[in-house]
């Protein structure tokens, strides 16, 4: 008797921990910080409380570092991004999902966040991004340029056409006038990419801040066509927000020259 | 012989028995079991309540004669089935092998068998493409001796869903096989039949309806798959874009009646198919 | 299907089974003539079913050999060993094991079909077989809706459909109703009569085995105890068991002239004169209980206690103990002159020229004595054990 009630006071325990844990836990896919979360307000030295950036998986590499630096510079404050598709993102925040900011791949997709009446003041562009032809190191399929891709034999993924890249990939295709047939639509611009990592792929067509980010595995091509097709990002601080003073604050830290300079160093281009 | 004689000493008067803690007219269903039941039912029915009250009913019959629509449906279906047909085939001698034959390492084996159920549908997509994709063990080999590449074709669509489904049906069949009765294999035996006859005239039509409730689990599971089929198979529609991918992307791109449209006609294809698979094909004898 | 009967007489199974299993060992020699039927008998756990096992080839031997008709089905010495399904051995089992998904009619076809006939031909051979043990209008019918009866003709046709050299039945009437195990125990007795090759028949029911077999081989422990046949075995039991079986006072002894020294204080006056090791036995009905000494004729007299009192159809047969345990049969008229109860004082009479004797030691080696005589429970009527049997095992030495 005992020794069942011991054994349902230990499931009973572990089950408690599990719950504790998971609630203390972020809700984000990624953190840039750790510890807990600060109450919002501004202290002496910047703003204070935590920061969620819903923004575009192109962005991936620089927010992140920006999320870190903007972090050293307001001491108590804690950036955490979920970074995804841009029309996934919008999705989510028109139905709800409790984000601060949030930085589109295209206007496009922004567009159906402040229709939705989601936004708080108009989004301000802050990079501009171009497509190359990601392929394996070394190209081993001698992949030069647009029409390449429609060679018999060689796989392409691009984005799926509700996505930034997709969309910017299909201009520029049409641009070029390339009718081309890919084996896959992927869900965002890192998942294209890591076709082609993984060798599944011949080429894929993303962001040159794509190809820069993983260099060791991927070559970017650039392709004159690229420039018919340049994406703007656009940036906004969400009427919901959670954290106003400090979503404000981060999106000013963006467009400040500490900013700039990790984007532009990632690859982006000023807007 | 009077009666005062007849009484027996001690004897004592009828004393009546506790009443029945529930009455008759409840019938036989005790209420603590039905509460849960009736919790659960609603749990997993409300959604799908709620998918059909939501459901763009002006804009509907437009939709449906969508282009894509029949062909992703088409796709699922066929892609389930066949999935199912393999799993049925690999599957069902695996369990035999498991439920019969005594070797080293078969808890082993069988821990192995049932991983695909615990791993997330996503990781088993990424181990597909390390194992099979273009670069990856096996699947190198195929490129370079026959030049066939699995990721990206229908084939691979198959192959996700057979790797998430196929434990199911193995893990049913093992357990009809065990429940199953062996002395009947040896009187096929005493009859002159081979081991394969005995497979195949005995022990099968004996567990057929484990296999089928096997099979059935399998192929609804199949149906659903979607994180090993975007890893693994890719996107791209009448190709490889199943109805949860289509159903994905719909909502992803905002458009969340389309979704809901695409859902409902899932749902009532599987829920036709299923409802009408006879129960006695599936439960035992 | 035909091949390997002999015809000359001799032995067409050659059996010699050792079977070790856990503590159990086997050990029997088993030899059965074409067309004859052979009854295993013995109680629960001697071994019958080991042995039988081990001729289907469904269990394999640690020695001996199993030999059918010239070919050596098992003969572990030699490394040699058919696997079931090539022995062309038949079998009925105790539950007959009907197919559940399959007719009768295609139960019985199944062993010709295993052995490479065609669809039709088999069901041709299979309907003349349902035909014969009468039950054509079954042939459609799922084994679920028989009656334990037609069941049991339908398994006895599977296994005989294939014309096996050798049959083996595996307590065949065990699962049927007293009713219908009369009626098949005899339709049974005609089928095996027609069957050209050897039967062997595993039973732990002495009517079975006395109705249906040529021969008696009993067997105890694994070991076999005695064997002949059934007129034999039945007056001349061996072990308590068969003695319990047939229902007869069994007891061992030293004999001289025509006294038999059964206990340090008893001995019994018996009819014909021997010398030596003896069984000496007697039916109950040989018994007759007086309440005071009886004078006169009858040459065994003792006092003994009245231990049971039970019906034995019209009679009651009363389980006495004394310097030997007794079963006595008494008439209702006999039992009213007596006061029956359990503890009652009463004499035991019994005439010597109603006693059998009859040596004990045979060509067969004697088994060593079970170190627990616990009774197997008999079916064949109300027997109650004999202490005295039991104490018949081990001779009296002077």
């Amino acid at each position: 008797m005992i020794a069942r009630w011991t054994r349902v006071g230990v499931a009973a325990l572990g089950v408690a921990v599990v719950l504790a844990v998971s609630g203390c836990g972020g809700n984000s896919t990624t953190g840039a910080g750790g510890g807990a979360s600060p109450q919002p307000g501004t202290s002496s030295a910047g703003v204070t409380g935590s920061v969620t950036v819903f923004a575009a998986a192109s962005l991936t590499e620089s927010f992140t570092q920006i999320g870190k630096d903007f972090e050293a510079a307001n001491p108590g404050s804690k950036v955490t991004f979920n970074f995804a598709g841009s029309s996934a993102l919008a999705t989510q925040i028109n139905q709800g999902a409790p984000a601060d900011v949030f930085a589109s791949a295209a206007p496009a997709n922004m567009k159906t966040v402040t229709d939705a009446g989601n936004a708080d003041g108009s989004p301000t562009t802050f990079v501009k991004n171009q497509l190359v032809i990601a392929v394996p190191k070394g190209n081993p399929k001698g992949i030069t340029g647009l029409s390449d891709l429609t060679k018999p034999g060689v796989k392409v993924a691009l984005c799926a056409a509700q996505v930034p890249c997709g969309t910017a990939a299909n201009t520029a295709l049409t641009a070029a006038g390339v009718k081309l047939t890919p084996v896959t639509l992927e869900q965002d611009v890192k998942s294209a990419l890591s076709k082609v990592k993984l060798g599944e792929v011949d080429a894929a067509l993303v962001y040159r801040t794509d190809a820069k980010a993983a260099s060791s595995d991927v070559d970017g091509l650039e392709f004159p066509e690229s420039a018919k097709a340049i994406n703007e990002y656009p940036m906004v601080v969400l009427k919901n927000a959670p954290n106003k003073t400090a979503a404000q604050a981060f999106v000013a830290y963006v467009q400040s020259d500490k900013g700039k300079a990790v984007l532009t160093q990632a690859g982006f281009q000023a807007p | 012989m009077s009666t005062v004689e007849d009484r027996e000493v001690g004897a004592q008067r009828p004393v009546p028995i506790a009443a029945p803690r529930y009455r008759a007219g409840t019938g036989r269903v005790p209420v603590a079991l039905l509460v849960p039941a009736l919790v659960g039912l609603a749990f997993l029915v409300l959604p799908l309540l709620g998918l059909i009250v939501r459901a763009p009913w002006s804009t509907l019959l437009q939709r449906l004669t969508e282009p894509g629509i029949l062909t992703a449906l088409r796709l699922t279906l066929e892609t389930a089935t066949l999935a199912t047909v393999v799993s049925v085939a690999l599957g069902v001698p695996l369990a035999w092998l498991l439920a019969r034959v005594e070797f080293p390492g078969r808890r082993v084996v069988r821990a192995l068998v049932t991983v695909p159920l615990v791993l997330p549908p996503v990781v088993g997509g990424v181990a597909l493409l390390l194992v099979l994709g273009r670069k990856g063990l096996l699947g190198s080999w195929l490129d370079t001796t026959f030049g066939v590449t699995l990721p990206f074709t229908t084939t691979g669509v198959v192959l996700a869903e057979a790797f998430v489904a196929m434990p199911f049906l193995i893990i049913a069949v093992e357990g009809a096989l065990r429940g199953a009765d062996t002395r009947y294999e040896e009187a096929a035996a005493t009859l002159g039949a081979g081991r394969w006859t005995t497979f195949r005239r005995v022990t099968i039509p004996l567990v057929a309806p484990g296999i089928a409730a096997g099979a059935v689990l399998c192929w609804a599971r199949a149906l659903g798959e979607f994180g090993a089929t975007i890893t693994f198979a890719g996107n791209f529609p009448g190709v490889t874009q199943t109805m949860p991918l289509a159903v994905y992307q719909t909502l992803e791109g905002g458009d969340l009646d389309g979704a809901i449209v695409l859902s409902l006609i899932l749902l009532v294809v599987s829920v036709t198919i299923l409802a009408s698979l006879r129960d006695k094909w599936i439960t035992s004898p | 299907m035909n091949d390997t009967l002999s015809g000359t007489g001799e032995a067409l199974l050659d059996a010699h089974l050792v079977v070790e299993r856990d503590r159990f060992r086997l050990d029997a020699t088993l030899s059965i003539a074409p067309g004859e039927v052979v009854a295993l008998l013995g109680p629960n756990g001697a071994g019958k079913t080991t042995a039988l096992r081990a001729l289907a080839g469904l269990l394999p031997l640690t020695a001996g050999h199993i030999r059918l008709g010239g070919e050596i089905l098992d003969d572990p010495a030699r490394r040699t060993w058919v696997p079931p399904e090539r022995r062309h051995v038949g079998v009925v089992f105790q539950d007959y094991l009907l197919f559940p998904h399959l007719s009768a009619l295609d139960n019985v076809a199944f062993g010709p079909r295993s052995y490479g006939m065609n669809r039709l031909e088999s069901r041709q051979r299979a309907a003349a077989w349902l035909r014969r043990v009468g039950l054509s209008d079954k042939a459609r019918a799922k084994p679920r809706h028989l009656s334990g009866g037609q069941a049991q003709r339908v398994a006895l046709a599977r296994a005989l459909a294939v014309d096996p050299p050798l049959l083996l039945l595996d307590e065949p009437l065990a699962a049927l109703d007293a009713g219908t195990r009369m009626d098949t125990r005899a339709e049974l007795h005609r089928h095996l009569g027609e069957h050209p090759g050897a039967t062997l028949l595993v039973t732990h029911d002495p009517l079975d085995a006395l109705v249906l077999a040529d021969r008696l081989v009993v067997i105890e422990n694994g070991q076999i105890v005695q064997e002949g046949d059934a007129a034999t075995v039945t007056a001349q039991p061996r072990t308590d068991y068969v003695a319990r079986l047939v229902g007869l006072n069994l007891y061992r002894g030293l004999a001289h002239d025509r006294t038999v020294r059964i206990g340090p204080d008893f001995s019994l006056s018996v009819a014909e004169a021997a010398e030596g090791d003896v069984f000496v036995a007697f039916p109950p009905t040989a018994v007759a209980l007086h309440a005071r000494e009886p004078e006169g004729s009858p040459r065994n007299v003792w006092p003994a206690t009245i231990d049971t009192i039970q019906r034995h159809g019209d009679n009651l047969r009363v389980q006495i103990s004394g310097p030997v345990t007794a079963a006595a049969d008494i008439t209702p008229a006999a039992a009213s002159q007596l006061r029956l109860a359990s503890g009652q004082q009463v004499w035991a009479a019994v005439k010597a020229v109603e006693t059998r004797i009859y040596p004990a030691a045979s060509r067969r080696s004697m088994p060593t004595p079970p170190p627990d005589a616990t009774p197997a429970p008999s079916s064949g009527g109300t027997n109650r054990p004999t202490l005295a049997a039991r104490q018949a095992r081990e001779p009296w030495q002077p």
